[in-house]
């Protein structure tokens, strides 16, 4: 009995310390930002059903999207490649093959409508400084403007991949992974995948000249992203074990809250792609988490019936001793 | 030279070479233990087992390391935690164990402080532990360099800082240790160094003279009595076990021993598996940045007390408080005057010194990771000026005391 006592004793004044020094300290230290569950809720919400064959001709137009953005699913190549694109806008215009599925609907109209402030990039795109944002705002097409809007985001659902199709990666890529680089490689699923930079997947290169050649356009690209962005975009190789999971997507939910004033702009994620994203970082920089589940599984049931047969020599030695 | 007959087996050729029957009985079978103990005794064999789980996974992830400013964290972070098979499991024992075994160290010390078993002979036992607990805080320390992650830069930056001594500007110093004006490549080599080598040796050392002070003096046991041990041994080996007060190292105490490290296994296990963050800061998975300073800046948490006794007062006036801090607890078993060593719930004036200092060391702890601003400085610096006059009565409040 006295030594329960003792026990709960030392216990107490651990979990004490424990409590003061994690969570009560980071409580203080730390700005804590609820998820807002990517509603958007300061974008007004669609009111008008897309039509997908008139929102293909608003997109693929002349003088639309197509001009600057890439729809490899439809068979449309980028105009420009990466690093020309990169110095002429700042950074490359994704290809918007994934866009419908990755981006909530609502944030995709008011994208479109006034990018500047849909990316929440108004403290830098304003009459103040002169900037215009590098995508302009799409004026219409001559018809009800919101009307039009409703119809190319219609269209970009329809040729979204839809559900599981969107992979986590796929998600990253973009989303993320034209300002961000992610240079480890990682295994999932058996299959390899080589380290990511902005410009896509770094290749494998027999000869050292054509490595080289690649590496120069990777920082040419990351000088322009520089210039437009005021410095280069962290890695986010470790940012899963550095953030976490919390921080990770309500950081890109609004990064305003965190950063006030930075250049990040806001991603515009549908809850579905924002845990895909979370779980492609994962994938990258915590790529043993099932393993380690498991083991440790394992190794507590080891444990216990090691503390059982421990417990029961005791009982025997100390039968004599009382 | 010692004459030498043919062996009549394996165990009796070993014997006549190397005693192992008398070393047996010396140290393990008729090695006298007292019975009236409880699980804190056990502490010193779960720092023993933490220490053999420190070595082994050290000794697994060094083989992978690379002590290079420029492959340090992607050897750590990639290499071993997602390319070397179970890489990442050794790296987990080995932080978390890092961390616990700070945990067992203050519960070992405030056990022996609450028994008083630094006294009446013990004193080298007591002596031998604080160098024990340098040269794990070096170690802890140098190893926290390694992965050289932000956090490890920073706090490289900073603890090197102190020994430019405030206003004496020792900075000729700062830098001899740095190898360099920054933490840099010899930085890192050299704590490499320290971390795998020369600190470990010293701690193996260190537990040598540890056991040993405790040969003649004994261990101490829960009501402070002092024991005749030949007597007891006596009674003991005719067979009167229930009656003697001693029970034999090996299988009396150590199966009490081991049934207290299975049940610390548990919640090792467990930290280390499912809630491993508090050992492993996340800030310290961004790689060292010197044109970046993290917005908070703290050591591991137990080094937080002694961080809160420099911080609440001006450079000079704080340095010599760390100091004064450092190396105190080394002096306790001359502060303490009192001829009694037993509990301290039978000392009068120290039982409430005892609960004092332990819960004014966990407001330091607190106070010493929270950002210094506001009621948390002023609530430091009460603290800080309590641990220092709680030393400084020490000495009067035992010299008073009456004899138990």
């Amino acid at each position: 009995m006295k030594e329960l006592f003792i026990l709960a004793v030392v216990t107490t004044f651990t979990l004490v310390t424990y409590y003061l020094v994690e969570p009560f300290a980071h409580s203080h230290m730390h700005k804590h930002h609820e998820s807002e569950k990517f509603v958007y809720e300061d974008l007004p919400a669609l009111t008008k059903q897309g039509d997908v064959a008139r929102g293909k001709d608003l997109v693929m137009g002349a003088g639309a999207c197509v001009g600057c953005h890439a729809i490899k699913v439809e068979g449309m190549a980028a105009p420009m490649d990466a690093v020309t694109s990169a110095s002429a806008y700042g950074v490359n215009p994704p290809d918007l093959s994934d866009a419908g599925s990755v981006f909530d609907a609502k944030f995709l109209a008011a994208l479109i409508k006034n990018p500047a402030h849909a990316l929440m990039l108004e403290h830098k795109y304003n009459d103040k400084t002169g900037k215009t944002f590098p995508m302009p705002p799409f004026y219409g097409a001559g018809g009800d403007l919101d009307q039009e809007i409703a119809d190319m985001v219609a269209y970009l659902q329809s040729i979204a991949p839809k559900g599981e199709e969107l992979t986590p990666k796929m998600a990253f890529e973009t989303a993320c992974g034209r300002c961000h680089a992610v240079h480890y490689q990682y295994e999932k699923d058996g299959e390899r995948h080589p380290a990511w930079t902005q410009i896509g997947e770094h290749p494998t290169f027999k000869h050292k000249q054509d490595e080289l050649a690649y590496e120069t356009q990777v920082l040419d690209y990351q000088d322009s992203l520089v210039k437009y962005l005021g410095k280069l975009p962290p890695d986010l190789s470790m940012y899963i074990r550095s953030r976490g999971e919390h921080f990770l997507s309500t950081f890109a939910e609004n990064p305003q809250n965190y950063l006030k004033g930075t250049a990040m702009p806001r991603v515009g994620l549908n809850a579905e792609a924002a845990e895909k994203v979370i779980e492609h970082l994962a994938d990258v920089g915590d790529s043993k988490r099932h393993e380690r589940d498991a083991v440790g599984k394992n190794v507590m049931i080891y444990i216990i019936i090691f503390a059982i047969f421990a417990l029961l020599w005791k009982k025997q030695v100390w039968k004599e001793l009382h | 030279m010692a004459h030498f007959t043919k062996a009549t087996s394996l165990h009796d050729w070993l014997n006549q070479r190397l005693a192992v029957d008398t070393l047996r009985r010396v140290l393990a079978t008729e090695y006298w233990i007292p019975k009236n103990i409880n699980f804190l005794w056990a502490m010193g064999m779960v720092l023993a087992i933490t220490f053999a789980i420190l070595l082994v996974s050290g000794i697994f992830l060094l083989m992978y390391y690379q002590p290079n400013v420029d492959l340090a964290f992607d050897s750590v972070n990639y290499t071993i935690m997602q390319e070397v098979g179970y890489g990442w499991l050794w790296r987990h024992v080995h932080g978390v164990a890092a961390s616990v075994v700070f945990l067992i160290i203050y519960i070992h010390m405030f056990t022996g402080i609450y028994y008083g078993s630094y006294k009446k002979g013990r004193e080298m036992i007591w002596i031998s532990g604080m160098l024990l607990f340098v040269a794990f805080s070096a170690e802890a320390f140098s190893g926290y360099m390694l992965p050289w992650g932000q956090m490890s830069y920073w706090a490289g930056m900073v603890i090197t800082n102190l020994f430019s001594g405030g206003s004496l500007h020792a900075d000729g110093l700062v830098e001899w240790i740095r190898g360099d004006y920054v933490p840099a490549q010899a930085f890192l080599n050299r704590f490499f160094m320290l971390h795998v080598l020369l600190i470990p040796v010293a701690i193996m050392g260190l537990i040598g003279l540890h056991f040993g002070a405790l040969r003649i003096p004994h261990v101490n046991n829960q009501d402070g009595e002092e024991l005749d041990f030949e007597a007891e041994a006596a009674k003991y080996k005719s067979g009167d076990k229930a009656g003697s007060k001693v029970i034999a190292f090996v299988n009396d105490f150590m199966s009490k021993d081991m049934m207290v490290v299975s049940i610390y296994l548990i919640f090792f296990f467990y930290l280390v598996f499912f809630h491993f963050d508090f050992a492993m800061d996340p800030v310290n998975f961004d790689p060292a940045d010197g044109l970046k300073t993290p917005a908070h800046i703290y050591p591991e948490w137990y080094f937080l007390w002694s961080y809160e006794i420099l911080r609440p007062f001006s450079t000079n006036v704080g340095l010599m408080a760390f100091a004064f801090a450092q190396v105190i607890f080394m002096l306790l078993p001359f502060l303490d005057r009192s001829p009694n060593a037993v509990p301290a719930s039978r000392r009068g004036l120290f039982k409430f010194w005892f609960w004092a200092m332990l819960v004014d060391m966990i407001v330091l702890t607190a106070m010493g990771k929270v950002p210094p601003s506001g009621i948390f400085s002023t609530i430091g610096l009460y603290a800080a000026l309590t641990f220092i006059g709680l030393w400084i009565l020490l000495p009067i409040i035992t010299m008073f005391e009456k004899k138990a």
